[in-house]
């Protein structure tokens, strides 16, 4: 069973192999990500964030959940040398980090509820559990950063996750007009994790280090990684070998 | 009238530039999706857009649009601003072009200058082998949607 629908303004789908899954099962996802949405939209004029940012919550009236990922986004900030930050010019967007622990808490709602084998995918970033339709690993590609059409590898998961990070191209040219030469050479960086909490926050903290940013992840135990280049060339951990088909 | 039919091409095109990606990505293996007519998308109790499957690229005719090049307005994207200015002939989008794009870089701090022993190299190559899911970056499709729908609003006519 299978469904996507567009929350938080990207695709998000959810496949559920299990025979037991119901149309409710996949409803009770969505109405997560919706809930979430509701809370930390940057874009949502009600949302807390947005309330937050225009200086009309106190901070000891904040609720739980933006209590819990404003400790998060500090945890993650010291483990990334300061190069993960929520706050931007005074403005709180926690994007970064709320993506994936929703991907990572929904998991979790359907493990709960029994279910062994299914994935959640938001905007590309996915937590896969158990085994797909076919009774095999979960067939993952990543996607070629100069070629939308194309996959450039294909990963064989399971009870893991991936995200990436990247530069928006179309065609030959790379869009990125900042003058920044250094970040411009890296055109896509996917972390493979246990979950997609840590894959999201720490590929995003890497890839705003540039090429240094798949040493960080080389660094980090249980965390493997695959960056393209502008030139097209992909530098990997060892690790990650393990996982391509 | 006009702002719901404008409201529901702009949220059409969107939805066609999120599914497109995706879409494309799938074209490569043969477990293509059914395809849906644009008007079958459905909405659900929170004002997102329903779908069950991917549609196909259908093209609205509900809106109509100057000949021109409109630039949107700067959008906040995860990493920074984010603008894009859409280009129109004949009522139709033929380019997005970036403006801005979000960009963050702090090299300054450095963590680490020593070589990379426990990395390795290859030159990238497209894959023809059928897959589940695909990863990819998407970071930025918020703001996108905005600066977009700020570019056609100003291309309404």
């Amino acid at each position: 069973m299978k469904q996507t629908k567009i929350i938080m303004g990207m695709p998000i789908t959810v496949e559920i192999v299990d025979n037991s899954a119901t149309d409710k099962s996949l409803q009770q996802v969505f109405n997560y990500f919706r809930q979430i949405d509701k809370i930390f939209s940057t874009y949502k004029k009600d949302s807390e964030i947005s309330k937050i940012n225009r200086r009309e919550i106190d901070k000891k009236d904040y609720t739980l959940e933006v209590r819990e990922v404003l400790t998060l986004s500090e945890k993650t900030k010291k483990q990334t040398n300061g190069y993960f930050n929520i706050w931007h010019n005074g403005y709180l967007d926690p994007s970064g980090l709320v993506k994936g622990l929703a991907i990572w808490n929904a998991s979790k709602n359907l493990k709960k509820y029994g279910f062994k084998n299914f994935y959640i995918d938001a905007g590309g970033d996915v937590q896969v559990y158990g085994l797909n339709s076919q009774n095999k690993k979960w067939r993952v590609g990543i996607k070629n950063p100069f070629n939308q059409r194309e996959i450039i590898k294909v990963l064989s998961l399971t009870n893991q996750a991936i995200a990436t990070s990247g530069t928006y191209i179309r065609g030959e040219h790379i869009y990125n007009p900042i003058t920044n030469v250094e970040q411009k050479e890296i055109v896509s960086l996917s972390v493979i994790a246990q979950n997609i909490y840590d894959a999201d926050r720490f590929t995003t903290a890497a890839f705003a280090m540039g090429r240094r940013g798949i040493e960080f992840i080389s660094s980090k135990k249980n965390l493997e990684g695959y960056m393209i280049d502008k030139d097209g060339t992909a530098t990997f951990t060892n690790g990650f070998e393990k996982f391509v088909c | 009238m006009k702002k719901i039919l404008l409201s529901v091409g702009v949220i059409g095109i969107f939805i066609l530039y999120s599914l497109h990606q995706r879409d494309e990505a799938n074209s490569v293996h043969p477990t293509s999706q059914d395809q849906l007519p644009l008007n079958s998308v459905g909405s659900d109790s929170s004002g997102n857009p329903a779908i069950s499957s991917a549609p196909s690229a259908t093209s609205n005719n509900s809106v109509t649009f100057k000949s021109g090049t409109f630039t949107g307005d700067v959008a906040d994207a995860y990493y920074g601003n984010l603008q894009v200015s859409a280009t129109i002939v004949d009522g139709k989008i033929t380019d997005v072009q970036f403006i801005q794009y979000p960009n963050d870089v702090h090299e300054s701090r450095s963590i680490n200058t020593q070589a990379m022993p426990y990395l390795k190299q290859e030159a990238i190559q497209a894959q023809n082998s059928q897959v589940d899911i695909v990863s990819g970056a998407t970071q930025s499709s918020e703001a996108f949607r905005q600066s977009l729908q700020s570019a056609l609003t100003k291309a309404r006519t």
